[in-house]
């Protein structure tokens, strides 16, 4: 149920986005977030967008993954 | 940055589980060793640990429990009889998430009454239920209203719209619950005995690391960890260092989806359609201040107040331990009824229902 899919914003109108997860396009609503920008991944649940990934600290996460050795 | 495999690297979670094992096991030589127990309360958490067979990656003594984060599970018999009740009703059609079609309520199921030609409708999103309203104005639509902290802010959202367009024919069946509440429950039931949590992504995005302070009062651990494989298992590392060096502090694996304060856009949009009441949940009981009811201001779109709908205790198959399994006190395969005459295909509880239920993982996922 709190299953929320990264998915990438393409296009944007007042509270609504048209977002691409792996070619698929569905529309969902931006109305929970704010300064959301096309090329953006959010967070996608039950129709909304409800938090933006942010792309350095995913980065940061990774790098920290890539450190860790046995 | 696709944010997806990049966390699910084979060989990044082959390094990451050595230094699990390097932290929980007693230094070469040495003796003892202790066990570290885990909960992880949300069932996407659960789903990934099994699907990504995770159990195989963590030391024998670290173990991690499956707690009550499964919305479906934890709704009581007497909702899905009252939902019933109403698909039952003229002109209504009932809308809701898929994976409460199959959950058992005293006598029947909403796919059993779908089969037998009521409107019962699955969606993805309220909006979906907001539009099958719009598109039938001489109908009652329903739409079920299940879901923690991630959930309830779309459906906030949906009521807000239906106010908005002035619809009259929009209507919630909240049992909404809020996953903090139920955490408390658990960290007071003398049977449960745990190290820390590993605390939800999503629910976690709406309310931040803050939503989790009340942990600080049981002197116990908590670590945001996204869905992914890799978030999990950093998880447990962040958890077992804490744990060694006597910490008690709740902190963030998942920094790419959860700020520390949360999205404060959904959480007052929570704040306007909702007020927190008491629910029951199944095999927990009623636990105070857990449960989200529709504001006055908003009651024309309140199920419960339209159609009066009463709440009561419904009875349980006494065999099915689905209450004790969503507590992390007995394991699925401790049910006399698992994979016997309690499957996917005939449930007899909520936790073999849902997709995110444990013991339809374990069922899922188990070797053959």
């Amino acid at each position: 149920m709190c299953l929320g899919i990264p998915m990438r914003i393409i296009s944007k109108a007042g509270d609504k986005a048209i977002v691409d997860s792996g070619g698929t396009k569905r529309e969902i609503s931006v109305s929970l977030l704010k300064d959301i920008n096309i090329g953006d991944y959010v967070i996608v649940h039950a129709g909304f967008a409800i938090e933006r990934l942010d792309e350095e600290r995913a980065k940061e996460t990774l790098d920290i993954f890539k450190s860790i050795k046995p | 940055m696709k944010y997806i495999d990049e966390f699910r690297s084979l060989k990044l979670a082959k390094n990451i589980s050595a230094k699990i094992a390097e932290l929980a096991l007693p230094a070469r030589g040495g003796r003892g060793g202790r066990r570290y127990n885990f909960m992880e309360v949300c069932g996407t958490h659960t789903n990934t640990f099994y699907r990504f067979g995770l159990s195989k990656l963590l030391p024998e003594n670290v173990r991690l429990i499956s707690g009550p984060g499964c919305p479906v599970c934890v709704t009581d018999e007497s909702y899905i009889d009252n939902a019933i009740i109403l698909a039952g009703l003229k002109d209504t059609i009932i809308t809701t998430f898929g994976d409460m079609m199959k959950v058992p309520g005293s006598s029947s199921t909403l796919y059993r009454e779908r089969a037998k030609g009521r409107d019962i409708r699955i969606v993805y999103s309220s909006l979906d239920a907001l539009k099958i309203a719009e598109d039938n104005p001489a109908k009652n639509v329903v739409f079920l209203g299940i879901g923690f902290e991630t959930t309830a802010p779309t459906v906030a959202m949906a009521i807000i719209e239906a106010k908005k367009k002035n619809l009259t024919n929009f209507f919630v069946y909240s049992a909404h619950k809020i996953i903090p509440p139920a955490m408390e429950a658990i960290l007071k039931d003398k049977n449960v005995a745990l190290d820390g949590f590993i605390l939800p992504a999503h629910v976690s995005s709406i309310i931040g690391a803050d939503g989790y302070k009340f942990l600080h009062k049981f002197k116990i651990p908590g670590v945001i960890a996204g869905f992914e494989p890799l978030d999990m298992l950093e998880g447990i590392v962040m958890l077992l260092r804490e744990v060694k060096s006597g910490r008690a502090e709740i902190e963030n694996e998942y920094t790419r989806g959860v700020k520390k304060s949360g999205n404060k856009v959904a959480q007052v949009v929570l704040k306007k359609v909702f007020v927190s009441t008491y629910a029951v949940w199944r095999g927990i009981g009623e636990i105070p201040k857990s449960g989200l009811a529709i504001r006055k201001e908003f009651a024309a779109y309140d199920a419960e107040k339209h159609f009066g709908i009463r709440r009561k205790k419904a009875a349980v198959n006494k065999y099915c331990l689905c209450g004790e399994v969503i507590k992390g006190v007995k394991m699925p395969e401790d049910c006399k009824l698992f994979a016997k005459s309690c499957n996917p295909e005939n449930p007899k509880g909520p936790c073999m229902v849902s997709s995110e239920g444990t013991c339809g993982i374990h069922y899922k996922y188990k070797e053959k």
